[in-house]
């Protein structure tokens, strides 16, 4: 194959791995933004979301869309009700310190994961996907006859993916309408603005924070169940997202809902279309030392204003 | 007795202690024991940036795998005999903790401990990228013939306890030096108030930087031990847990005081390895430490025992 197929296929898969990180990173934005807690558990959030689906959906059976339907909902309602616990049992009484918050919420991570061990065991388990047509996609090439039409092999996606793209494109609009044209929303934003303000105003500042914590963790949760079909669900599954979600919400700026969509579709399809040239360790390499280097000169994101 | 006669006769005595545990000890404790000490050296070189000088630091892995794989490579590609490896492993620490610190602490609070984590994840990564020379997660073992010291086999269990009792020991001396030296004093101003130690007209930048530098040096120090010790080297040493841990242990025995590292290491290794025997998840155990730790006991063992009963306890 040549080179333009390889980009097209890459930025597909790239297009796939966006539109799961935004929403992934969405939530831990979110849970940023409003709260000013950095939640290290965020990962295992997404990792309970997967392991969910394949409980339902294996314990289910008929078609595999009815499965998947019910843990599209059930999945982000059981975890953002987990988180709403963890964040009225632990993070409350921390009185959302930064510092303490993140050791606490590693200490969650190992919880999380290490529970799941135990009853989900090590294996890693696929989910059926509702729908998975196989879809070519043509190429052109200047052959003997002039241009004409070919269909390279290997170069297709499926209709499942482009409707996990077209699904997380719907959830991250409505969050978007949930933020700024909802009073809930409108409650939140004056959370994030000024706390005392809003306490002062007598907005149950402790209420809208669990609401928060449990959305930021059903968005990852969400957006596990849409990738579980097409990766697998694992108990260790959580690492990647976690650290690709801190690289989008760092390198979108902290608690910026459009940097960070933005910065998602950038790293997203830069993964993909990296990933068919170097080895995946070395990309990985250079987006850690990036995001380093970002929060040490540019501590407000790229998209964010500079300076602290 | 004076403060200064207390804090001698405590910590003199707990070396004491150490020192005659190993002819009771039976062989499976006293394994272990040689173990705690080292790690407790790690958490230690942990504590001074972190319990000292309030810097929390989610990298520290980094420093202890540049010091474990400083000696651990000097040894199997250069030929190092042990001595010169072991300084290898301290240097790469001291040069590579100070490159972590120009940079890192241009951030304060949470942008630091990010910025640490990533830091060491990459260090991570890169020891898995070079996995021709490292072995990767698989690591590599140094041979009984290659730990040597001066005639002395450091693979034999006795041999072993004393190396690791002589740097815990030195380890303890610098850090209880250091936090009565007025540097350390400052450094604990800068915990409390930096902004007011700013202004007195001290260089903060200049405490942390040495804060750090020492930090990631005793921290180097104890994985190059480690690897020599008990003859391996591999890249989970070098993995985020290996950063939680000492954060863990410190948390745990005290953050900011001399004997809180000890105590922390000796009380979650024998938790982890007793849990360990019921499950597989024992890092289970390590989660709920930590939450329970961050709820109810911020101060950890050693610090409720100061602000209870022994106020003098440095």
């Amino acid at each position: 194959m040549e080179l333009g197929p390889y980009l097209i296929l890459a930025s597909l898969e790239g297009a796939v791995t966006a539109a799961v990180l935004a929403l992934t990173a969405v939530g831990l934005s979110l849970v940023f933004g409003v709260m000013r807690v950095v939640n290290i558990a965020h990962g295992e959030f997404f990792m309970l979301g997967a392991v969910i689906a394949w409980w339902i959906a294996h314990s289910m059976g008929g078609h595999p869309a009815l499965g998947f339907a019910v843990a599209l909902v059930v999945a982000p309602l059981v975890v953002g009700a987990i988180a709403v616990a963890a964040d009225m049992t632990i993070l409350k009484r921390l009185d959302y310190d930064p510092e303490r918050t993140i050791v606490a919420t590693i200490g969650l991570l190992y919880i999380i994961q290490q529970l799941t061990l135990m009853t989900y065991g090590p294996e890693a388990r696929p989910v059926e996907a509702p729908f998975n047509t196989r879809l070519a996609i043509p190429w052109f090439e200047n052959g003997e006859n002039g241009w004409q039409m070919i269909w390279p092999w290997g170069l297709g996606t499926t209709s499942y993916k482009l409707a996990v793209i077209g699904a997380a494109m719907t959830v991250l609009l409505g969050v978007w309408v949930l933020m700024k044209r909802t009073r809930i929303g409108l409650v939140m934003r004056a959370t994030q603005t000024d706390r005392e303000m809003a306490l002062a105003f007598g907005i149950p500042v402790e209420r809208i924070y669990a609401l928060v914590f449990g959305l930021g963790a059903a968005l990852a949760a969400l957006a596990a169940v849409l990738i579980v079909p097409i990766q697998q669900a694992h108990y260790l599954m959580g690492g990647d997202p976690l650290l690709l979600s801190f690289i989008v919400v760092i390198i979108g700026g902290l608690g910026s809902l459009p940097g960070t969509v933005l910065a998602a579709i950038l790293i997203g399809l830069s993964d993909g279309i990296i990933s068919v040239f170097f080895s995946p360790t070395l990309a990985k390499i250079l987006a850690t030392l990036l995001v380093g280097l970002v929060l040490v000169f540019k501590p407000g994101g790229l998209t964010g204003s500079s300076g602290k | 007795m004076s403060a200064k006669a207390k804090i001698i006769a405590l910590h003199g005595g707990l070396l004491v202690l150490l020192f005659a545990l190993q002819f009771v000890l039976p062989a499976y404790h006293h394994g272990n024991l040689a173990r705690i000490m080292v790690l407790a050296s790690y958490a230690i070189g942990y504590n001074i940036l972190f319990g000292y000088t309030g810097l929390l630091s989610l990298g520290h892995a980094l420093f202890f795998a540049a010091g474990m794989y400083g000696m651990g490579l000097g040894i199997q590609h250069l030929g190092l005999s042990v001595a010169p490896a072991l300084l290898a492993g301290i240097a790469a620490g001291a040069v590579v903790s100070a490159a972590l610190a120009l940079l890192a602490l241009r951030t304060v609070g949470v942008a630091f401990m990010i910025v640490t984590l990533m830091f060491a994840q990459a260090g991570y990564l890169t020891v898995l990228y070079f996995g021709e020379y490292t072995r990767g997660d698989e690591g590599f073992v140094i041979q009984q013939a290659q730990r040597m010291l001066w005639g002395i086999d450091l693979s034999d269990a006795t041999n072993r306890y004393f190396a690791a009792l002589i740097l815990f020991a030195t380890c303890l001396a610098v850090s209880l030096w250091l936090v009565r030296h007025p540097f350390g004093k400052t450094l604990v101003a800068i915990r409390e108030n930096e902004e007011r130690v700013r202004m007195l007209g001290y260089d903060i930048f200049v405490h942390k930087l040495v804060a750090m530098i020492v930090s990631g040096t005793l921290s180097a120090a104890a994985g190059a031990a480690y690897g020599l010790l008990f003859g391996y080297a591999g890249a989970s040493f070098a993995s985020v847990q290996y950063s939680i841990f000492p954060l863990l242990w410190v948390l745990l025995g005290g953050a900011g005081t001399i004997l809180g590292p000890f105590i922390g290491t000796l009380f979650m290794f024998y938790l982890i390895d007793l849990s360990s025997g019921l499950t597989s998840a024992y890092m289970l155990i390590a989660g709920v430490v930590l939450v329970l730790l961050t709820l109810f006991a911020p101060q950890g063992l050693v610090g409720e025992l100061r602000n209870r009963i022994w106020r003098w306890l440095p």
